[in-house]
């Protein structure tokens, strides 16, 4: 493993973290516009809606920050675990940015001049200009050429080191990749042969209940794409970090394995309350879906494990003795280690909401927001933001000096307040009944709107002082982006140099069967042909007559 | 592949427990009906208002402890958008859509189902309490949304 990567790969890198931190720009932005329009405090101009600014919010921080941002972790470590890329697959990666991006440009123009108000789901049969849907559809295109190019780096090492098991980075990245590919299938489907000859006009209408399952069949994994990158910073960067070797190579391996295999076939737990589906295959798959929890598990474990030994090596003693010693003055460590406690609520979240009869009390609203917020928004963002602060100097060759780490130790922590005050007020609020997804309202007054403006915590003026304390923390970083992109101090000596820390997995004792990549495959479709063919053929041959779009906005 | 005798305890007690939520959430579900929103019937969502229960939208008596409540949702209101029911006794929602996605949703209750055009959701709920309940749309439906609303007041 090389300390530096070639700087054909380091710029394709950076490439992808501009465009990401571009979006987190603008997104956060739009954030703010919402906290502020929700209680009232804000009047959008008349050319501007707020269903407008929230489809931007979503597709911009959801989609397109954590895509390009995941690229960009993806494509430092592949060419410095593997080495660097070869020419082949380095400009398929370049064309995977040209068409994620050309993609990314036609939905976000769509947004701006309002033909696609239809929010970052968008369900039919609302229906935006057709063009964002090719936007979105060139988007996953991209996508599917880098991860192309990946695998491709992949096999070629797996050729010249044969009867080697691959470095866990590389393992990780092609489960990741895997899971996205499998994953896209049902909105490529729906995108494909529903809407956009549906938005062009080339068919009348649509069936709206088979659009809603073919996009959540790629919506729960989507979360997954997000998550798993996070994950491997957890299994990969952390034990470095605290000095230590990876806890268990194979059972790091099995979980991203089960990941792939329980992350997909489930997207009817975010259609519980939805007609048309019959409640066998809904409890079918919910019970599917708490199937992660075991992977989940296994990842807490070996967390605790790693943090524990480290401690412990360090000379903590007693029972909590090791949590003293781990570097919390590191801030690389302390905004994973705050990010990961981030999704012990987030998960617990997460459980109640797949629970089958319990989702009627929440879905749809502020719970939901809230819960994303401390999963993605926090768990997976701020990983981001940990690894952010070395890879930008990793990659342009600086030093990451004291005065940036200080400012990076604020930024954290605003985001972490920010982010307590935000959700635990939308948590609150959604148990209240406060629907996500509107514009300001008191429903004429009636006296059960009311009380969401009128609790302590419970109350849309916690969330604005949240959301706004989450702005300036993302402004912060966009600072810290732009400084260790241009203004830090070059490292002159191989010494002063920012590493990408990646700890030693030791493979021996790893089962060879792990990676074998077609028999995981194999299950994971026959999971899914056992959770959706029924139901899916169900949804076909007893449609009812479709609907015509509708634009209303 | 190697599990720490103190991981085999974790993920057993992990496994034991996700066994137990599935066989309680089961239970509830199949043994005494406490099934999420459901609703197998299809319609045209272009004759709404030709086709039964929608011809006649409201409150209909079907037994002495069972009444019927049909509802369509349209952007940005329901009709009827005013309806009295009685407390303790079973009410069965019934609600399509004319045009896109809606939601129904009665707050402070367990009634917050999708609206998709094309098929009725359907819910049985009984109220335990007596009192003017706040009916709003939660799914998003275009510019007019958040005024989409409507009131069901449960009378003795
Ligand atoms: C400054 C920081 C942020 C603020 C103030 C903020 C605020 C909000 C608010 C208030 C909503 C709900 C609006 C509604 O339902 O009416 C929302 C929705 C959302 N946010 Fe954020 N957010 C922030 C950062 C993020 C981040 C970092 C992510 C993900 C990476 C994210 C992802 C989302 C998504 C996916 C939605 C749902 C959009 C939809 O309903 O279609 N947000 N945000
Ligand atoms: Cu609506």
């Amino acid at each position: 493993m090389k300390a530096m990567i070639c700087k054909q790969d380091r710029k394709l890198a950076i490439y992808h973290i501009l465009i990401a931190y571009l979006a987190f720009l603008i997104g956060t932005f739009l954030g703010l516009l919402q906290v502020f329009i929700r209680n009232d405090g804000l009047e959008l101009p008349k050319w501007l809606d707020y269903y407008q600014v929230l489809t931007a919010h979503g597709v911009l921080l959801a989609l397109v920050f954590t895509t390009y941002f995941i690229f960009a972790f993806f494509i430092t470590g592949m060419s410095k675990t593997l080495g660097d890329f070869g020419p082949k697959a380095r400009l398929v990666l370049w064309l995977g940015f040209l068409v994620t991006t050309i993609g990314t440009v036609i939905a976000t123009f769509m947004i701006i001049i309002g033909e696609a108000s239809v929010l970052y789901t968008f369900y039919a049969p609302l229906q935006a200009n057709g063009w964002y849907y090719v936007g979105l559809a060139l988007f996953i295109v991209g996508t599917w050429l880098s991860g192309f190019a990946l695998v491709g780096h992949y096999v070629s090492w797996k050729k010249s080191n044969r009867k080697q098991l691959s470095p866990l980075f590389a393992f990780m990245t092609i489960s990741t990749i895997i899971l996205w590919k499998i994953a896209c299938l049902g909105v490529v489907a729906t995108v494909l042969f529903q809407f956009i000859p549906w938005a062009f006009g080339w068919v009348d209408t649509i069936n709206v209940e088979l659009s809603r399952s073919l996009f959540w069949y790629f919506g729960h994994p989507l979360v997954y794409f997000w998550l798993l990158p996070a994950y491997m910073a957890w299994y990969l960067v952390i034990p470095k970090l605290v000095g230590v070797e990876v806890f268990s190579d194979s059972l790091a391996r099995l979980a991203f394995i089960l990941f792939i295999l329980f992350s997909i076939p489930v997207g009817f737990h975010h259609q519980l309350v939805d007609p048309g589906i019959s409640s066998f295959w809904k409890f079918l798959q919910t019970s599917l879906t708490f199937m992660v929890i075991i992977p989940s598990l296994m990842t807490a474990f070996s967390l605790f494990g790693t943090f524990e030994r480290s401690g412990r090596r360090k000379g903590g003693r007693g029972l909590f003795g090791w949590f003293f010693k781990l570097p919390w003055k590191d801030v690389r460590f302390t905004s994973i280690f705050i990010a990961m406690f981030f999704f012990i609520p987030g998960g617990a979240g997460g459980i109640i909401n797949a629970s089958f009869q319990l989702n009627e009390l929440i879905h749809n609203t502020l719970w939901v927001v809230g819960h994303f917020h401390i999963t993605v928004g926090t768990p997976v963002t701020m990983t981001f933001m940990g690894i952010t602060f070395w890879l930008i100097p990793y990659l342009t060759g600086r030093k990451l000096t004291k005065t940036i780490q200080k400012l990076a130790f604020i930024q954290i922590i605003t985001w972490s307040i920010g982010m307590v005050l935000m959700s635990t007020a939308q948590h609150i609020l959604g148990l209240l009944g406060a629907p996500r997804r509107t514009a300001y309202s008191a429903y004429n007054n009636h006296p059960t709107a009311m009380e969401w403006f009128n609790g302590l915590i419970s109350n849309h003026i916690t969330m604005a002082i949240g959301g706004t304390i989450l702005f300036f923390s993302a402004m912060l970083l966009i600072f810290i982006v732009i400084y260790s992109l241009f203004l830090l101090p070059k490292a002159d000596s191989l010494g002063d140099r920012v590493e990408f820390p990646i700890a030693m997995s030791d493979n021996k004792d790893t089962p060879k069967f792990l990676e074998n990549w077609w028999l995981w495959i194999g299950i994971s479709f026959a999971l899914i042909a056992i959770a959706y063919t029924i139901p899916l053929m169900d949804l076909i041959q007893h449609a009812p007559p479709g609907s015509k779009g509708f634009k209303m906005w | 592949m190697h599990f720490h005798r103190y991981e085999k305890i974790w993920l057993g007690f992990g496994i034991f427990s996700l066994v137990l939520f599935l066989s309680i959430v089961g239970v509830s579900a199949f043994g005494f009906n406490h099934h999420p929103t459901g609703g197998l019937d299809t319609i045209d969502p272009e004759k709404v208002e030709e086709t039964p229960p929608f011809d006649q939208p409201g409150v209909k008596r079907l037994d002495e402890n069972t009444y019927e409540v049909a509802i369509i949702a349209e952007a940005f209101g329901y009709s009827p958008n005013n309806i009295e029911v009685p407390v303790g006794k079973e009410i069965i929602f019934r609600v399509t859509s004319k045009d896109v996605t809606h939601s129904f949703s009665i707050i402070n209750t367990n009634v917050n189902m999708m609206v998709v055009p094309g098929q009725i959701s359907e819910k049985s709920y009984t109220f335990k309490k007596t009192g003017d309940f706040l009916i709003l749309c939660n799914e998003y439906c275009g510019t007019g949304h958040h005024y989409m609303q409507a009131e069901i007041k449960v009378v003795e």
